[in-house]
């Protein structure tokens, strides 16, 4: 497996990681959309900056930690960030809303200090921001597709026992189901998947691909099933066409994935209204 | 089904239950034998659904302990044999993304364990769920588009689906029509009277249910009565006063007993989950 990794050119690891990544979001973002909680990735996501600024520092300022990859300090913060939200939701029971504004703030505020002593070029933090898929290395591809793989086995295990907790978490008790065990677990995988966007997407970026796709695919699905097969559907779209226009116009990458995102969003939502017009004005000729 | 016939199934032995210093529940013991048909009734804020909570661990009582088939609920693991249909059911977010077939699943998810996808004979077991309630037309339709009765039908079906032993319902039938109860509690007379299927019902509707049930017990955090139905009957008037203590003058003030009870009990609805 690592050789046939090792024979791909930059631009097809970056390519596979994108795929994976268009697969993986939708399907998060499904859990996350009903539940109402599609908003944490934007505060882990600001969390997961400050541990690869964490990285970064760690990399340059101490001679025999120069291994480290910051993805790997990445998802540290980002895991730790994600058990804290739900330690917070949990403190403040009627105010469960304040937990993503603290965690996001204390991310930004500690990435701004980790940032500002670290001597790095200003293109590496713009291409961690926005992302790029040209600097997707073999390490970077390695440590998304081993999180993607470890995060299917998981949804494949506990996806029924999330959808039910989602819709009713009592009734979910009663079933038989930890309901604590897996909103742990939830809080992993969350953690996982930003942590694995954002090489491609890019930090402020990785709100967009849990959120735009399955916001177009609820548009139009009858059943849990299908948010979420037309979201990794329109997942998958947004990558593809993302990344064919950033090779073109040699654009960030992030950037242009999230704007086919949106675009399809759009049209979704045209589509939608001009068939209930259509349906309506076939029912008045009726 | 019925294996332990010596064994309650459900036993709650010197319950008492505590929210912020005040008490909710005192004391409480109960046996409810296998194939009876219990009607729990009491106003509101009498402390059912908490009593109900703690019959299913969602609660931990402060005193006491709660049985289910003989075996101490924090240690019970046969979630499959017990059915909740619950006050809240209905309250869900409407625009859940989730068609009838999908939630009646939800019932079967603790038996068919991790890993495993629903097989043939799970579908098989979820459509016959939705035909017991007269659901089947509207297996694909998505939930939230549903009646309020149609709702409470399809949180049934995910009750049964399982197979119970004991099905536990906590008011299963606020803001379902009138014709509607009365085919429900029918439906359920008939589960009680050919599978055997011990039923625990929590209402504050007494004169609905009392022709369905075989047993009564009336709470208010203490729990007044409980035994054979037509005892109850015998003894309802005292067994009101008892129960309902001053509300019942109260309400007497207004020469409007029945309707203004009535009134008195759905504004009060909300404030009893709290």
């Amino acid at each position: 497996m690592i050789e046939l990794l090792q024979q791909l050119t930059f631009l097809e690891r970056g390519v596979i990681a994108g795929f994976i990544i268009g697969l993986i979001c939708p399907v998060i973002g499904s859990f996350l959309l009903v539940r109402r909680m599609t908003i944490i990735s934007e505060g882990l996501s600001h969390i997961t900056l400050t541990g690869i600024a964490a990285g970064v520092f760690l990399s340059q300022s101490v001679v025999y930690l120069g291994f480290i990859n910051p993805l790997y300090t990445g998802l540290i913060f980002s895991l730790a960030g994600s058990l804290l939200v739900e330690k917070l939701r949990q403190i403040y029971k009627h105010f469960q809303e304040l937990a993503i504004p603290i965690i996001l703030s204390s991310g930004i505020g500690l990435s701004a200090i980790l940032i500002s002593v670290t001597p790095s070029n200003t293109t590496e933090w713009f291409n961690f921001l926005f992302g790029s898929i040209v600097t997707v290395s073999l390490s970077d591809l390695g440590f998304i597709f081993s999180t993607g793989v470890i995060m299917l086995v998981l949804l494949g295990m506990f996806y029924k026992e999330m959808l039910s907790i989602s819709f009713d978490q009592e009734f979910a008790a009663t079933s038989g189901i930890s309901v604590r065990k897996m909103n742990f677990l939830f809080a992993v995988l969350i953690a996982l998947v930003i942590s694995m966007s954002m090489k491609v997407i890019g930090i402020l970026l990785v709100g967009a691909m849990v959120t735009l796709p399955v916001a177009a695919s609820i548009q139009f699905a009858k059943s849990f099933r299908q948010v979420v097969l037309i979201g990794i559907l329109i997942g998958e779209l947004s990558v593809l066409g993302g990344v064919m226009l950033s090779i073109y116009f040699n654009i960030a990458t992030g950037g242009m994935i999230v704007v086919t995102g949106v675009f399809l969003l759009i049209l979704t939502m045209l589509i939608k209204k001009i068939t209930r017009y259509a349906s309506g004005f076939r029912l008045s000729q009726s | 089904m019925n294996t332990h016939t010596n064994t309650p199934a459900v036993e709650i032995e010197n319950l008492s239950f505590a929210y912020r210093n005040q008490n909710v529940l005192e004391d409480i013991s109960l046996k409810v034998p296998h194939g009876s048909f219990l009607g729990l009734v009491g106003p509101n804020g009498s402390g059912k659904s908490t009593l109900i909570k703690c019959v299913l661990g969602l609660l931990t009582p402060d005193k006491g302990e709660v049985k289910l088939n003989g075996v101490p609920v924090k240690k019970f693991d046969k979630w499959s044999e017990i059915g909740f249909v619950s006050q809240k059911a209905n309250s869900f977010n409407s625009g859940f993304p989730a068609t009838v077939f999908e939630v009646v699943s939800m019932g079967l998810y603790g038996k068919v364990g991790l890993f495993r996808f629903l097989r043939k004979q799970h579908k098989e077991k979820v459509r016959e769920a939705i035909a017991q309630v007269g659901m089947e037309k509207y297996a694909q339709a998505n939930i939230g588009q549903l009646s309020g009765g149609q709702q409470q039908r399809v949180f049934i079906a995910r009750a049964l689906v399982s197979d119970p032993a004991i099905l536990i319902l906590d008011e299963p039938t606020v803001g379902v029509d009138a014709k509607s109860v009365n085919n429900f509690y029918t439906m359920l007379r008939e589960l009680n009277n050919e599978k055997g299927m011990t039923l625990i019902l929590v209402t504050h509707d007494i004169g609905a249910m009392s022709e369905y049930v075989t047993d009564v017990a009336c709470l208010n955090k203490c729990l007044h009565f409980h035994g054979d139905k037509q005892v109850f009957e015998d003894n309802k008037e005292e067994m009101m006063t008892a129960m309902y203590g001053h509300e019942v003058n109260l309400l007497e003030h207004n020469h409007d007993h029945g309707h203004h009870h009535h009134h008195h009990d759905h504004d009060d609805a909300g404030r009893e989950q709290a």
